[in-house]
């Protein structure tokens, strides 16, 4: 999947993310004078290696630590201990100012399509902060409008304001955002949990022409295990902090190891299954850990 | 399960004593419009749930869905209007249109003949009040329990019932001390706390992770059935409907644009919007894994509130449109149902199906 062309300019071959025991603690406020902080191990010791032009992705429950995990990974916060690198430099020991090269490898989309998009901005401003804040300003205008139609977008969007958009098309202006800089790495923290049934499917299908056509890696977080298993090659599940189960997505899904995947599997309400006969009596003992009858 | 407050409280056709033939209806709703006075949300919405019956209503944002829910509690924001025909039989017969009944009569309706579950589980408890206060409260309200130590003794075995831990202890806690899924279990035992003829659920486990999601399904369908309650349940989620629910309503544009036995209605979809609905949210396949950027989608967007074409409301989205979509197309029975012929059918002019695609 990685092209050779791209490779040597993208320096040397290796994985797009690496983190070698990764920790992230938190300290609670002290609740008493004569004892320690209680501290909350939000990750804990995870080892992990993304190759370039995988599609990853992380599922888990909330509290179960994958959004700590994508802040560390974006740079955003620094772990405790243990070692990250992206594209082979390091990302754990680096202060913010270091890290403007990051900042354009490594590209996110956010989950609330309203949150994330300024609203006293234009579409172009939007589409081309990371540009500016990389300091490009000639030949914006063009790549804004190229973006959009990319992104399925008409080029006079530019000149309107995010609330004119739906949700659907709000994740396609997040999209062509992350799309500005040219990155390498596309990171998507639950993009479609906001969305309807029926844009869902367009985002989706949105999110993989652009990983195909600009060749990236991709990172997905999501909790909705179908997503996961439509867009992804590998899987990991995470629970308390730890990765419980690493595999490639159909071996995960049809033969899962670890006792916890399998009860996160028996609980999704599939339509399919559930047409078959599955009653949410099933669904409750699949989460017990015992067989659906 | 023993539900003493019922047996000593119910009475009238509908109750155990004698529920045949039509007494087994529950709620039936006719022709009901909802709208402000320039924009129409809910048009002629019909449907009837039995009793020991579960219902689905799905559609996306916007479709309507939640206000139906409203309309049938008579919650409805201020500035909209219903017009229509809403029966609830429950301790007392069918006699009136709740629509037209004043704010005092439904106060004494709802949590009692009918409730609710609401989505968010933190805004519908009270912050300063113990969760098990208000289990009691709605008992005492309604006088279902003689006392306020029998309340009490309720609300431990009301708690139990959900599976809660330690329910004596819980009873004294605030909600913020609870997790998601432990206060939607508080809001559940609520619902279910005067034994309801009808529980309305709304989206009661979307914000939920999907362990709890499956526990919490588990609870509501076991509480309805204990019950021999009515249900219907409001989701936008094709998976849970079809597990819950026996019988499901397809919501677009504030029509029903189809309906039928869930198997029939997933399976072999009529309306081009469900089909399209069904297609869209089943990202696996029928036959295990779909390939990548292949997914079919519906073009374009659900439209705002008010902006929904005239005649069928999906013919702006659908592939098959024509001429003759421009005017309101007749509901089409599909095949006998013992709800009537409200319960299974469709309104499509192409209707999907058969060989053809």
């Amino acid at each position: 999947m990685t092209d050779p062309a791209r490779d040597a300019t993208a320096g040397p071959p290796g994985p797009a993310i690496e983190l070698r025991g990764v920790s992230r603690d938190f300290r609670r406020r002290r609740t008493s004078l004569s004892t320690p902080p209680p501290v909350v191990h939000a990750v804990r010791d995870v080892s992990l290696s993304v190759a370039r032009g995988e599609r990853f992705g992380i599922v888990g429950e909330s509290g179960s630590g994958k959004s700590t995990l994508l802040r560390l990974v974006c740079g955003l916060d620094r772990p405790t201990s243990g070692e990250l690198y992206v594209e082979g430099r390091p990302v754990h020991d680096q202060p913010h100012r270091r890290l403007r090269w990051l900042r354009s490898t490594l590209q996110l989309v956010f989950q609330d399509p309203m949150g994330s998009l300024d609203p006293r901005m234009r579409v172009r401003d939007i589409v081309a902060e990371p540009l500016v804040a990389q300091g490009r300003r000639a030949g914006n205008r063009e790549r804004v409008v190229d973006l959009l139609e990319r992104v399925g977008l008409s080029a006079d969007a530019a000149d309107r304001y995010p609330h004119q958009f739906s949700g659907g098309q709000r994740q396609r202006i997040s999209v062509a955002r992350a799309l500005a800089p040219d990155p390498d790495i596309l990171v998507a923290d639950e993009p479609v949990s906001a969305l309807d049934v029926s844009v869902r499917a367009q985002v989706l299908n949105l999110i993989d022409e652009v990983v195909e056509g600009f060749d990236l890696t991709l990172v997905l977080v999501s909790h909705d295990l179908s997503v996961v298993r439509h867009v992804c090659d590998r899987v990991t599940v995470m629970q308390r902090g730890e990765l419980v189960e690493v595999a490639p997505t159909e071996q995960l899904f049809t033969a899962p190891e670890h006792p916890y995947t399998r009860s996160l599997l028996a609980a999704v309400p599939d339509l399919q299954t559930a047409l078959s006969g599955r009653t949410a009596r099933d669904l409750a003992a699949g989460v017990r850990g015992q067989a659906p009858a | 399960m023993t539900t003493p407050g019922r047996v000593v409280a119910t009475d009238g056709p509908a109750g155990p004593g004698g529920p045949v033939g039509a007494g087994r209806t529950v709620l039936r709703v006719d022709g009901l419009s909802v709208g402000t006075r320039q924009t129409p949300l809910l048009s002629d919405v019909s449907f009837s749930v039995d009793r020991g019956e579960r219902v689905g209503l799905i559609g996306e944002s916007g479709s309507g869905k939640s206000l139906t829910a409203l309309a049938v509690m008579g919650l409805l924001p201020e500035g909209l209007g219903a017009s229509g025909d809403v029966r609830l039989s429950a301790r007392t017969p069918a006699a009136r249109n709740l629509l037209g009944v004043g704010e005092r009569e439904m106060a004494r309706v709802r949590g009692d003949g009918m409730s609710m579950v609401f989505q968010e589980p933190m805004t519908a408890l009270n912050p300063t009040m113990r969760v098990g206060d208000q289990v009691a409260e709605v008992m005492l309200l309604h006088r279902t329990q003689p006392s306020r130590s029998a309340a009490r003794r309720r609300v431990v075995e009301l708690l139990g019932q959900v599976d809660l831990p330690d329910p004596a202890h819980l009873a004294r806690s605030y909600p913020h001390e609870l997790s998601g899924g432990q206060r939607q279990r508080v809001v559940l035992a609520i619902a279910l706390a005067n034994d309801p003829a009808l529980l309305i659920c709304d989206e009661p486990t979307t914000a939920l992770d999907v362990t709890v999601q499956a526990t919490v399904l588990d609870l509501v369908v076991r509480g309805v059935e204990e019950r021999d309650s009515a249900m219907l349940f409001i989701t936008h989620d094709l998976g849970v409907v079809a597990t819950v629910c026996e019988r499901v309503l397809v919501m677009y544009g504030g029509r029903i644009v189809e309906a039928g036995p869930v198997q029939e209605v997933f399976a072999d979809p009529r309306h081009r919007y469900t089909q399209g609905l069904v297609a869209a949210s089943d990202l696996a396949g029928a036959d295990g894994r779909r390939g990548r950027a292949q997914l079919p989608t519906i073009p374009g967007t659900v439209p705002p509130a008010g902006r929904f074409p005239s005649g069928c409301v999906f013919r702006t989205r659908c592939t098959h449109a024509t001429q003759a979509c421009a005017s309101q197309p007749p509901w089409t029975p599909r095949g006998k149902h013992p709800a009537g012929a409200a319960a299974y059918g469709h309104a499509c002019v192409h209707p999907a199906g058969g060989d053809d695609d």
